[in-house]
């Protein structure tokens, strides 16, 4: 059989091959040995089962066919990458792939040397270590991080994309298992003082970005995070520290943390008034819109995604809500004529991302499928109309209403929101 | 620590704003239903409340005198607060403008290729660009920002009598201060901006209500 006559071959290989570097002394242990038979081998339309396979390593890699990359907004200082939704199964991002939004780079910060500067309306002003930080009872929790201009391209009526990729459009959104000490610890430990009802947190980049938190906020659910995914938060998500805010806009969650004032007002920064403020479209303007409303996104089937065939095809896709749990995501076939509850993956946790699946059977004619996910509120989706009468035709940030994707008879899928305005 | 004393605790420092189910759980239930209660206000019952031998404080950290904080309290709030010594004019902070803004914000401070900072156009619906003239609703984030993040190269580089020049010449630029202008402490804040009013609290509550 070929097996037999391919292993054959392959001894006689190896031996005329490595006889003269074993000869010269060079082949000293049997991975040496195993090495010298991977560089021979014909890989690439070898069998895998015939030639031994790489040896153990100090860090694993991706399979060289599979290279899933953040898309960049620009290369500048303060800009921004986008998470490859399609690319990505589940719930969790890998940390490497964790989508990006600084404003002066990213700081070269050495752990051992980083300091957490607490003080304001505080019984004892406090400088916290990383040795420090990392010393209180910790918490671990996975939840999304999703950038309030996240979807921002998808809201201009006269400028509505058909050939865009999910990442393109709501990449702006990630999920970890996050790490840290809940702030409420790190408060109680400085005693706050009456009267207080606001923290300005401080990074250390070179944009000191700042931003301004309600106290309630960051004693409820808030987190000084310092590890993500099981591992040590990467640099582009603030190592070695970063607030966490989880359900709120991700500018708050401010990363490289190096201050915390806890204050009786907002400070006003430049990213609550200028930049993460929504003008309403009758001369006002809302602040501190720092809520994540319920949104829902289908990654699979996407843009430039072709269809092959007709037949069974399994829609899927990501939901979530900073106000807690998903309880709920309905899907339709036919742009919003009907719609069914999608299948949602267990466990859903609350301000983390659900997964949803909805099978479907795909008959080869134009279809436009759309989602709309329910919080445990009883919040719903919005439609990108309704959106338009609550804000007007222009507002900028949180713009989460129902996505659309269309499918063309030629199984060519495009976003498809453009066929319902 | 116990959470009941936790609770007390939190009371003494003025933290029991907005934790209702938390401070709802010092109302006298059971020691152990206050833990409960704690679990599913800190985070959705995931077992993350302090465990209840925890002590009233763990000692970590080391005490920041005035100095310490002083080094890195650089932010300045609408009503002045944070705001140092000095002052500078629109004649001093055309130089200042000259020298380390206009490459990236134009020479009139419309031309980019960074953020438009002038313009003097007001609006109904929508702005024209988020400039200083038209949308910015305090001076004192200028400040505040352009202390901590400018020039972009060379963040924090400029004094304080160059961050308070630049101001008052970008105030100028925009029309909201007249040429003879110098901005210190005392008159930044007392700068009433075009925009200031048109700012609006958040008005999302979730829930099945109509969508704001």
């Amino acid at each position: 059989m070929p097996r037999e006559e391919g292993s054959k071959l392959s001894r006689r290989a190896w031996i005329t091959t490595t006889s003269g570097v074993i000869a010269a002394g060079l082949v000293k242990t049997q991975s040496d040995a195993i090495r010298l038979v991977a560089q021979e081998a014909p890989s690439a339309s070898s069998d895998p089962t015939r030639v031994p396979g790489r040896l153990v390593s100090g860090i694993g890699s991706r399979a060289p066919a599979e290279q899933p990359r953040r898309l960049l907004r620009a290369e500048a200082l303060s800009s921004s990458s986008r998470t490859p939704l399609a690319d990505l199964m589940g719930t969790i991002t890998p940390a490497d792939l964790h989508f990006e939004r600084h404003h002066g780079g990213v700081p070269d910060i050495t752990y051992g040397e980083h300091e957490l500067l607490v003080h304001g309306m505080v019984d004892r002003p406090t400088v916290f270590r990383m040795s420090d930080l990392t010393r209180f009872p910790q918490v671990s929790r996975i939840q999304f991080l999703e950038c309030s201009g996240n979807g921002g391209g998808v809201y201009n009526q006269d400028r509505m994309p058909t050939e865009v990729t999910v990442q393109a459009l709501d990449g702006l959104l990630s999920t970890s298992e996050w790490t840290g000490v809940p702030v409420s610890t790190i408060l109680r430990e400085v005693g706050v003082r009456p009267g207080a009802s606001w923290i300005l947190a401080e990074g250390g980049d070179a944009a000191v970005m700042s931003r301004s938190v309600p106290l309630d906020k960051v004693m409820e659910d808030s987190l000084l995070a310092y590890g993500q995914n099981g591992e040590r938060l990467r640099p582009e998500q603030g190592y070695p520290l970063r607030l966490f805010n989880p359900g709120y806009e991700g500018n708050t969650s401010v990363k490289w943390l190096r201050r915390i004032e806890v204050t009786d007002q907002p400070t006003h920064t430049r990213d609550e008034t200028s930049k993460y403020t929504d003008p309403l479209g009758d001369g006002t303007v809302r602040q501190f819109s720092l809520m994540m409303d319920a949104k829902s996104v289908i990654t699979f089937p996407s843009y430039p995604y072709v269809l092959p065939e007709q037949g069974w095809w399994e829609m899927r896709g990501l939901a979530w809500t900073g106000r807690g749990r998903i309880v709920r995501v309905e899907v339709s076939t036919n742009g919003g004529r009907s719609w069914v509850d999608a299948q949602l993956q267990g466990p859903i946790l609350p301000k983390s991302t659900v997964r949803f699946r909805h099978l479907f059977e795909w008959n080869g004619s134009d279809t436009l499928l759309m989602s709309r996910a329910t919080d445990e509120t009883g919040y719903v989706q919005p439609t990108v109309q309704q959106l338009w009468e609550a804000r007007g035709p222009r507002t900028s940030y949180h713009q989460n209403h129902q996505r659309a994707w269309k499918i063309a008879r030629t199984g060519e899928v495009t976003f498809g929101l453009g066929e319902l305005v | 620590m116990s959470p009941r004393r936790w609770c007390r605790s939190a009371r003494r420092g003025g933290v029991t704003l907005g934790l209702a189910i938390v401070v709802g759980g010092c109302g006298g239930a059971s020691e152990g239903g206050d833990v409960a209660i704690m679990a599913e206000g800190a985070a959705a019952g995931s077992g993350e409340a302090l465990a209840s031998h925890a002590p009233a404080r763990f000692g970590f950290g080391a005490s920041a005198d005035e100095a310490r904080v002083a080094l890195w309290d650089i932010d300045v709030r609408p009503d002045g607060a944070g705001l140092p010594a000095g002052s500078g004019s629109v004649a001093q902070g055309r130089q200042v403008y000259t020298l380390y803004c206009v490459s990236c914000h134009g020479a009139t401070g419309t031309e980019g290729p960074n953020d438009q900072l002038v313009n003097t156009e007001q609006w109904d619906a929508y702005p024209a660009g988020r400039a200083v003239g038209n949308y910015w609703p305090y001076a004192t984030t200028l400040y505040d920002y352009i202390r901590k993040a400018m020039p972009q190269l060379t963040p924090g580089i400029l004094t304080p009598d160059q961050v308070y020049g630049v101001i008052a010449y970008i105030l100028w630029m925009n029309e909201i201060v007249p040429e003879d202008a110098v901005m210190d402490a005392q008159s930044l804040p007392a700068v009433v901006m075009p925009a200031r009013d048109k700012f609006v609290v958040d008005d999302r509550v979730g829930g099945s209500g109509p969508i704001r």
